[in-house]
């Protein structure tokens, strides 16, 4: 054995989280809301699962303090997990420009249940929770205006859910009258 | 104060008319509708009704192997084929955990620029034909079949190319392509200088385009505006300098910034990122370099042909991969990239099947067009034609 | 002319014993009509790019008179549905090929348009010859633009070859 024998390795701290800032404020201002933290610090994604009554609070406290300014919501979309009883999760990709950080907040809801919606903390979550309810059928309480955006109006089912056929249900469109569908 | 948001118009009170910009209409750049409420030529209200180009893509791609999923990304934003394929395959391969060679990697960004000049001279063509310079729809088609005979020459396809692959690039540049680049490259400065005098003093085009569809900064993040609308506002927010992506940081070029936020400000951003991908391209082209355009992995690569076809287990392997797929381990993975409209990104969820289990597409062109009523309150109708031209909206990837 | 005739066969036929200067009439009608097409702009997806393309430069569409492509349904007499069609779209579709005057003729361009192509799946109508009736079927995705020139100059020959006062031969 040579005189610089190999020690074992010292038991390192484990490596600190990129949202540790994040969970710190979260956990101060709001601590019911955090129910799970995943992190997959290699790619750079993060995900907290929170209450879905605590959502409006949260997204606010990331939006409004300054150290995180998560100004921006870059995406709101469904997925729908049918052998969950909680069958759908809705994520909500927040950036924060001035330090580059992205967060992804996750939501559970079983089928028919509602979710706060986000209108007044971001805007531009106005569109996607209509595509949200549009494909997935999950509503949003509180937004003024959930009516379909990509299919029409008097269009049955919500084509994203897994028990929904690709070439779906109806037949091809045959119509003889122009009906006010626009 | 709440914003104002595009909901359907409650009765209009009898002072204004409500126009109807059907579907079907010139300057919509697609099938948008836009139900405007006007006091004479001034927008009170404007909503957007997007849907009517609904492919069901995101369904679509649930049902095909991942490889395969690549070709239905080229019809998304059909004027950015490329950079479509490559949010995508950026996006399984964080999933595969896969690295990719130098030579791949270069050849994709060159593909890259390439396509963004192409869907800028499209934006530049279309917007000049809106505002009523029909001269410069031409020259921006002329220039862009240079480019799509370049995509031809590699990959066959002029606008929905698929080269972009899981693992790098389908094919290697045949020969004589990197001497029909540098043509290009040549001849193509010249041109941009060329459009931009045409439009840069004309005072039509100023009027038309200066102080009109304003938009501050905070307004753009506060609607998830991105591309060169925000970058217009003066702040320099580029995917490609602040998360790189397939070696962007080994190139030299400037991030094109606006100062007001208008129209014409959108203009010389995009203008400015024409001759940065030229520069871009001409660093890349210079430094191309050697080897393999494809990961070595046979999980996800195709076999090269010769041994395909002279060895038993590579033709098994190439059966294999092309019938089935391969499967990627469960999990969720977001690949993002700077689009010529804004960021794209692909949030794939895997779950160690064949087919990816949900693909979503975070489309720039949708949070753009949404801040679109925001834009022409109380504008002009002329300069509502102007605004959607300078959003660079396409409704493939709005609709899905 | 054509649309002064009724259609039924045997007036047809007394007009085809009527003789020579009415039949070089009409291939005059038909001459004119085949030569000076006035698209409308219906582009709608990928294909619309490609439209956009044939009438570049390169291509040209401008030399075989479609140059002047109108917005406007009530002045285009051919309707080249570039692109996939929704569900949604269809009776849009529709609307506007009520809206034109006839005669008129429909492009399919595409593989989406022609029998819905790469989407078989609940958004897309699977061809717009069930909502409209087509007369040219252009494949491709998207089909080039020598394609799109060639399926201009087979409507023209149909339209050379268009019934003459009898317009149950179109």
């Amino acid at each position: 054995m040579s005189e610089s024998a190999e020690q074992p390795p010292e038991p390192s701290a484990p490596p600190r989280s990129q949202i540790e800032t994040e969970l710190r404020i979260l956990r101060r201002h709001c601590p019911d809301a955090i129910l799970e933290v995943t992190e997959q610090p290699a790619r750079d994604m993060h995900w907290i699962e929170i209450r879905k009554e605590r959502l409006h609070r949260v997204a606010s406290l990331l939006r409004d303090t300054g150290e995180l300014g998560y100004q921006m919501l870059a995406d709101l979309f469904g997925v729908d997990y049918p052998e969950r009883e909680d069958r759908f999760s809705v994520l909500y990709q927040l950036y924060s420009p001035g330090r580059n950080q992205r967060l992804y907040l996750r939501v559970r809801v079983e089928e028919g249940e509602a979710v706060p919606t986000l209108r007044e903390v971001f805007p531009n979550a106005d569109w996607a929770e209509r595509e949200v309810w549009d494909l997935f059928g999950i509503p949003f309480d509180g937004h003024p205006d959930l009516r379909r955006i990509l299919n029409p109006d008097d269009w049955e089912g919500h084509p994203l859910r897994k028990d929904y056929p690709l070439v779906g249900r109806r037949p091809v469109l045959l119509f003889n009258s122009v009906k006010d569908v626009l | 104060m709440t914003p104002p948001t595009a909901t359907e118009t409650t009765p209009a009170p009898p002072e204004t008319i409500t126009l109807n910009m059907g579907p079907q209409h010139p300057s919509t750049h697609g099938v948008l509708r836009l139900v405007l409420e006007l006091d004479g030529e001034t927008v009170r209200h404007a909503a957007a009704h997007i849907g009517f180009l609904h492919t069901g893509m995101e369904k679509t791609m649930e049902n095909m192997p991942y490889q395969q999923a690549i070709t239905i990304t080229d019809r998304m934003d059909y004027l950015s084929g490329m950079n479509n394929n490559l949010a995508y395959c950026l996006a399984v391969e964080k999933l595969l955990d896969m690295e990719l060679p130098p030579r791949g990697q270069a050849i994709r960004v060159i593909m890259s620029e390439l396509q963004r000049i192409a869907s800028h001279l499209v934006w530049l063509g279309t917007h000049a034909l809106d505002i009523g310079v029909m001269s410069v729809f031409f020259y921006c088609f002329r220039e862009r079949e240079a480019i799509l005979n370049l995509f031809e020459m590699v990959c066959g396809g002029r606008m929905t190319p698929a080269y972009i692959r899981v693992g790098g690039v389908s094919l290697d540049f045949p020969v004589g392509f990197e001497e029909r680049l540098a043509a290009f490259l040549s001849v193509m400065p010249t041109r941009i200088d060329e459009y931009d005098d045409l439009l840069r003093h004309n005072d039509i085009w100023l009027e038309r385009t200066q102080n009109v569809g304003h938009f501050s900064e905070a307004d753009c993040w506060r609607w998830g505006v991105t591309g060169p609308p925000l970058r217009a506002t003066g702040r320099p927010h580029d995917l490609r300098k602040i998360s790189p992506y397939c070696g962007y940081e080994q190139y030299d070029f400037e991030v094109a910034v606006g100062a007001e936020g208008d129209v014409y400000d959108r203009y010389t951003v995009r203008m400015k990122e024409m001759r940065e991908s030229l520069k871009i391209l001409e660093q890349a082209l210079t430094a191309l370099p050697d080897g393999e355009h494809l990961a070595d992995d046979p999980r996800v690569v195709l076999p090269p042909k010769e041994r395909v076809f002279s060895e038993m287990e590579a033709l098994i392997h190439h059966f294999i991969l092309v019938t089935r797929g391969f499967p990627v381990p469960a999990g969720e993975a977001y690949g993002c990239i700077e689009s010529p409209k804004g960021e794209l990104g692909y949030y794939v969820v895997a779950d160690g099947s064949e087919k990816p289990f949900r693909v979503r597409v975070r489309p720039p062109s949708f949070y753009n067009l949404q801040a679109l009523p925001e834009m022409i309150q109380d504008r002009l109708v002329a300069d509502v034609v102007a605004t959607i031209g300078s959003l660079d909206i396409v409704l493939g990837e709005i609709d899905r | 002319m054509g649309q002064l005739a009724p259609t039924t066969p045997d007036l047809g036929q007394q007009v085809g014993q009527q003789g020579f200067l009415l039949a070089k009439l009409d291939d005059l009608v038909n001459q004119v009509r085949a030569n000076s097409i006035w698209p409308l702009t219906f582009g709608l997806a990928c294909c619309a790019i490609e439209m956009m393309a044939t009438v570049s430069p390169r291509y040209d569409l401008a030399r075989f008179g479609a140059e002047v492509f109108r917005a406007s349904p009530r002045q285009a007499d051919l309707m080249i549905v570039a692109g996939r069609v929704s569900q949604k779209m269809g009776p849009v579709l529709r609307q506007i090929y009520d809206q034109m005057p006839e005669p008129k003729w429909v492009i399919a361009m595409g593989a989406c348009s022609s029998c819905g192509g790469v989407f078989n799946n609940y958004a897309i109508i699977q061809g717009v010859d069930e909502v409209v009736p087509v007369d040219v079927y252009v494949p491709g995705c998207p089909p080039r633009p020598e394609s799109l020139i060639y399926g201009i100059l087979q409507l023209r020959k149909k339209i050379m070859n268009q019934g003459k006062l009898n317009r149950a031969a179109r």
